[in-house]
């Protein structure tokens, strides 16, 4: 009875993972395909399409602005998490309810519209469309992540930590990296990998709020239009999932070893 | 030789509606162990985290060595704190633990970590310097959290309850070494507990507090023989109260009378009430004797039912129904011989006795 309930289970689990991953697949079989056409059966081996990646100027600009703004964001986003998740979770702000849910309403617009919006305010207010722009936009996608990773690292913070690194004689500024940095340190590596990786994916906004430089999802849809460059985007495509993957992986380990640190600050 | 090193002056916190300390006025004494002693919520901690800076008071001051230290943060204050839950950095190793005060001193590595061999020898727990935090039984990272403060060479070290997580032959062998640490380094301890035998067991002096206020600051001893508060007599130890008129006084006898006990003798130095007023009279339960042959009324004496009895190793108590009295008399006889079996009948008729000079006159009552 408790087997054959194991295996419904297993073959449950076949093929949702088949489902979530054969799309997927696709990407890298095509790219080192031999040919234009993403289409069975396949021509030959080859690495042209990667190579061809290396030689596009275009390609190559919208790696670097989506690193810039990825990077930014990230780190901005993280910052203003640690200094919001500190306030929420330790000053128990009066109403730090409501504010936090207005921060995450964010969460739960439609992309499309935040971004006609941040468009339309940006026209309103003269601001030229730019890097600077998409990662404002951004901003707003990745702050409440920040704060939900940041908040769950420092719910269970104790608070005596830090009185008594000032009463061993260390001001606010040394407390802040000798105890708080070191302790919500995981949390802060999750919460620049997360929104690294969310601003590196993102699309709508960035099409909305780019000027004359792409990142990296608006250069890819630009080249679609182009059927002979589809092979170089799969190639592309298959370096960011292993890339990705690699990202993700890591982010859980820490997240793990951090696990294991909030159980140690239990008595 | 009495050098007073902290000085609380009116000191009064609020918070909001709150008085969680009301008017301490008390001085601690260079090298003394200090217990603040008092039920929960009394405002111990309060008064304890006014002292090492966390809290300002509403108003008053301290001063600590001689230095108005009111408005001091916590860095800026000669004081170090052992934390009622340790505090122990859960990122740092023993060692980095012990150490992490010491960052602006100017020892050299070498000397630094020879003082942390120090202190690791000085808490019982050498070699520990490379153990995580997670790896500490409660009683290690008490001792780290004792080294850490004490690496400091503090003027003062604050203590919140810190034997109050730990199992109770724990906490009694913790009390000893405390104690121990406490003669040794010479430092002057303020000691936070609400555990009465505790700080009657570790302390030069008790300030008992209650509700805000301080009741009454004096030795163990004298806490115990002769409060001067019916709170204090009440919460240090068990307690009989029974409530008399004043007679007469003479002679350093005072001669009063109870609907209960009939006359009683008392000797005092000063009677706490006029004639013709009423007190508490208050016997502990160790200082009353049973007669069960001679069943006589007399000056402080007064007959009794037995009540239930409870036997308890050492000793025994038995409740003493008296006329006119709704709660027994409590009663504690040492077992020096046997179980005290042969005396456990209730419903037998005893006689209750007690020496002029082993009560106390208390000027409140209820
Ligand atoms: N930060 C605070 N804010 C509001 N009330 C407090 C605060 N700290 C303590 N109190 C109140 O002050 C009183 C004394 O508390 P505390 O000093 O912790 O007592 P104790 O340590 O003797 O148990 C309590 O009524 C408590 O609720
Ligand atoms: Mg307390």
């Amino acid at each position: 009875m408790k087997s054959r309930r194991i295996n419904s289970f297993a073959v449950y689990a076949v093929i949702y993972l088949i489902f979530l991953y054969l799309p997927v697949a696709v990407l890298p079989l095509f790219s080192f395909n031999d040919s234009s056409y993403v289409k069975f059966p396949l021509v030959g081996f080859t690495l042209k399409w990667y190579s061809q990646l290396a030689d596009s100027h275009g390609l190559q600009n919208a790696l670097v602005n989506s690193l810039k703004v990825g990077i930014s964001v990230a780190i901005i986003s993280t910052i203003l998490g640690i200094f919001a998740a500190k306030s929420v979770t330790r000053y128990r702000m009066r109403r730090s309810g409501l504010l936090v849910g207005f921060i995450m309403v964010p969460l739960v617009i439609p992309e499309i519209i935040l971004g006609i919006s941040l468009l339309m305010t940006f026209s309103i207010g003269g601001v030229k469309l730019s890097l600077i722009t998409i990662s404002i936009g951004h901003l707003m996608l990745c702050v409440p992540f920040s704060m939900l990773v940041l908040i769950s690292r420092m719910e269970g913070f104790d608070k005596s930590l830090e009185e008594a690194s000032l009463d061993l004689g260390e001001n606010a500024w040394w407390t802040f990296w000798r105890v708080t940095f070191p302790i919500i340190l995981p949390g802060v590596v999750a919460s620049l990998l997360l929104t690294f990786t969310i601003s590196f994916d993102e699309f709508v906004l960035a099409f909305f709020l780019s000027g004359t430089d792409a990142t990296l999802p608006v250069h890819i849809w630009s080249q679609l239009r182009f059927p002979d460059k589809l092979p170089s985007v799969l190639a592309l495509g298959a370096i960011i999932v292993v890339l990705s993957t690699i990202v993700i992986l890591f982010a859980e380990l820490i997240r793990r070893g951090g696990v294991q640190l909030n159980k140690q600050s239990k008595v | 030789m009495s050098e007073v090193i902290i000085s609380i002056k009116n000191v009064v916190k609020d918070f909001g509606s709150v008085r969680a300390v009301n008017n301490a006025n008390f001085d601690v004494v260079k090298g003394e162990f200090f217990s603040l002693l008092g039920p929960s919520g009394c405002g111990k901690t309060t008064l304890l985290r006014i002292l090492a800076g966390f809290e300002v008071p509403t108003t008053g001051t301290i001063e600590i060595d001689g230095q108005d230290v009111t408005l001091n943060p916590p860095n800026h204050r000669p004081v170090n704190m052992v934390f009622q839950n340790y505090a122990i950095f859960p990122h740092l190793n023993v060692a980095s633990n012990i150490a992490f005060g010491m960052r602006k001193s100017e020892l050299s590595k070498v000397d630094l970590q020879e003082k942390i061999d120090q202190m690791l020898e000085l808490i019982k727990l050498p070699g520990y310097g490379d153990r995580k935090a997670d790896e500490l039984s409660g009683g290690q990272r008490q001792r780290v959290a004792l080294a850490r403060a004490l690496i400091k060479q503090p003027k003062v070290l604050l203590l919140d309850e810190p034997l109050g997580a730990l199992d109770k032959k724990l906490r009694e062998q913790m009390q000893i070494e405390l104690r121990q640490l406490q003669q040794h380094v010479g430092i002057t301890f303020v000691f936070v507990t609400h555990d009465q035998e505790e700080a009657l067991t570790l302390s030069d002096r008790i300030a008992v507090m209650s509700q805000g206020d301080v009741m009454e600051i004096s030795s163990p001893a004298d806490l115990y023989e002769n409060p001067q508060s019916r709170f204090v007599a009440d919460f240090i130890g068990t307690m009989n109260f029974f409530r008399c008129t004043l007679k007469d006084f003479s002679d350093g006898v005072a001669v009063g009378e109870s609907k209960e006990l009939g006359s009683v003798r008392i000797q005092c130095s000063e009677p706490v009430c006029a004639v013709n007023q009423d007190f508490t009279l208050a016997i502990r339960p160790e200082k009353l004797a049973l007669e069960f042959d001679s069943v006589e009324d007399s000056v402080n004496s007064v007959k009794g039912t037995m009540g239930p009895s409870a036997y308890l190793g050492d000793r025994s108590h038995f409740y003493i129904y008296l006329q006119g009295r709704e709660d027994p008399v409590s009663v504690a006889l040492q077992n020096l011989s046997g179980s005290l079996e042969h005396v456990r009948d209730t419903d037998r008729e005893v006689c209750l006795t007690w020496s002029d000079d082993n009560c106390v006159m208390l000027a409140d009552y209820e």
